[in-house]
């Protein structure tokens, strides 16, 4: 076993095992903490495919911005473990996780045992050439960041902006629906 | 590459292993004469002495150096390390236990991780080539210290929360708040900076430190280019180093401590490192970015050799730099007063922010319209 394999057990182990601790563990704050374990770990599993961009992208929107505003707002609420109290209907709930899983476990099981691998392309990434990228052709798999900027800003352009304007429209309904719009009238 | 190549795994593991010592020593023995600097800074500002009584045994004999060491206070750093380390170790009853041993290293790691992409010289080969200096060159390095850098909340809110009180509780509370309001007018304030380097036509890698640094040979330091830029991201930096104009987490008139109040010991003394050990590297990206790196002055050649007297040279300049960025930071904190809460709050969404949204509109017009091709 050589350094990239025992690592790359070690990241896969801490990010399902901080999953799954973060499903079981009866407080808010030690499910965050999980959370932001196994998030980092997914960061290294990027960093063992050499996708640097990813694996930073990961950690600095993820584990360094989202994560912070739920600790923020778990602190800030002062929820405690009595605030999770299980649900009547525990054994529905967990016979439905149960299904679920087993459907995932089927379905990833077939789609791996299903794939051919292709190794024809395995030699080595195909060079960049900022000239396809801007027309929108042959975008190659690459983990440089001139390419994430270059299909950001050319062929995925359209789904970047409707994206950016979904994700105002939320916010905009956020601010309407926590504020209380009181009358000038009723004020007097 | 060859040299590389031709070495075992444990080997390059060992070198590495190695070198990160080395460099996390460097920064940590920074970090405490930090300390030092600023309890002498603050007394001569103050009109008083500092500490001047530590000194080892046998040093104090030497005639003319003993007392001058003795008096500048050059080992209160030793004295101070083993009081924290042989204190009594006080856990108060109501803590939660695990997430209380947790915080103070969940402080120190990101401090100390953000300094493995960070160059501080160059070497030069027989060649010619120039190798910079640097535990890991990463394409996206400032990315690498942006995201690293804002695990550090962790440690601070972690800490306020497990304290089970109420001052280290609104000190962790405030910390988060400022941390993410400050990150957002950072990261804005350097994206001007990258577009500047990476202009069309000229091939580097875009958000390397290497070629900012490079970048700044010989021509003018980006302090210059873009002063604007260079103010939002060190008050930026003061912020997210909670140093003084911005020291809500731990303002002790109205926090007693801030957010390790209930530290003591050993524990307490990891936090205090930290907060220095994020003074050194924060002033050390600033000489980086802004100031150029390990280069002489403005507009000049390097003066020294291309040998390894030169490589030296250049390290020295560079810590040069980073030291004076070091005392500026000591000095701002025994000259200004002390932001109110909100204050901060409001400086940050509603001025800086928007101050960083229209540097960076301004740069992204200036740019495109030099780059456009002559016609």
């Amino acid at each position: 076993m050589n350094l990239i394999d025992f690592l790359f057990l070690v990241f896969a182990t801490l990010s399902v095992g901080g999953g799954l601790l973060m499903i079981f563990s009866r407080h808010p704050v030690s499910a965050a903490l999980f959370m932001i374990v196994s998030m980092v770990s997914v960061a290294g599993l990027f960093v063992l495919l050499e996708s640097f961009f990813l694996a930073i992208l990961q950690v600095l929107v993820y584990a360094g911005a989202v994560m912070v505003l739920f600790l923020f707002i778990i602190m800030l609420l002062d929820v405690g473990p009595e605030g999770a109290k299980s649900s009547k209907i525990k054994l529905l709930s967990g016979l439905a996780g149960i299904v679920c899983f087993g459907i995932l476990v089927v379905f990833s099981l077939i789609l791996v045992l299903n794939s051919v691998p292709d190794c024809s392309s395995c030699a080595g990434w195909p060079s960049l050439d900022d000239r396809n990228l801007v027309l929108g052709e042959s975008l190659v798999f690459s983990t440089s960041v001139k390419s994430f900027g270059f299909g950001l800003f050319s062929k995925y352009m359209l789904p970047i902006q409707v994206a950016g304007f979904l994700l105002l429209a939320a916010m905009v309904g956020v601010i309407i629906l926590s504020k209380k719009f009181v009358r000038e009238s009723s004020l007097s | 590459m060859e040299l590389w190549n031709s070495l075992e795994l444990w080997q390059i593991v060992a070198i590495k292993v190695m070198f990160s010592l080395m460099m996390i020593g460097a920064v940590m023995t920074m970090a405490g004469y930090s300390v030092l600097a600023e309890r002498k800074v603050s007394a001569w500002m103050q009109g008083r002495v500092g500490p001047n009584r530590t000194v080892l045994p046998f040093i104090e004999h030497i005639p003319l150096i003993g007392p001058f060491l003795k008096g500048l206070g050059i080992f209160q750093p030793l004295a101070d390390g083993l009081k924290f380390l042989f204190k009594e170790e006080i856990v108060p009853g109501h803590v939660n236990k695990v997430y209380y041993y947790l915080a103070p290293i969940i402080a120190l790691v990101p401090a100390l991780t953000t300094m493995t992409v960070l160059p501080f010289g160059e070497f030069f080969t027989d060649t010619g080539d120039r190798i910079p200096l640097m535990l890991a060159d990463l394409e996206v390095g400032i990315l690498f210290i942006l995201a690293v850098s804002s695990l550090g909340v962790y440690g601070i809110v972690l800490a306020g929360w497990s304290s089970n009180s109420k001052y280290p509780f609104l000190g962790g509370i405030r910390s988060s708040a400022q941390m993410i309001s400050y990150e957002l007018a950072m990261g804005l304030s350097l994206l001007p900076i990258f577009l500047w380097v990476s202009k069309p036509g000229i091939d580097v890698a875009a958000l390397s430190l290497v070629e900012i640094v490079h970048s700044q040979n010989q021509s003018m330091w980006l302090v210059f280019v873009q002063p604007l830029s260079a103010l939002i991201f060190m008050i930026a930096l003061f912020a997210e180093t909670n140093r003084l104009p911005f020291d809500m987490p731990e303002s002790e008139t109205d926090l007693v401590g801030g957010f390790h109040t209930e530290y003591g010991s050993f524990k307490f003394g990891i936090f205090f490192v930290a907060e220095y050990a994020h003074i050194v590297i924060g002033s050390a990206i600033f000489t980086t970015i802004f100031l150029g790196g390990w280069h002489f002055l403005p507009w000049m050649a390097d003066p020294w050799p291309s040998t390894w007297i030169g490589s030296i040279l250049g390290v020295v300049w560079f810590l040069a730099k980073t030291i004076g960025l070091i005392f500026f930071f000591i000095w701002v904190r025994w000259t200004l007063p002390r932001f109110r809460y909100d204050q901060v709050m409001s400086l940050g969404w509603t001025k800086l922010l928007p101050l960083a949204l229209v540097n960076l509109l301004f740069y992204v017009i200036l740019v495109t319209w030099l780059d456009q091709p002559a016609s």
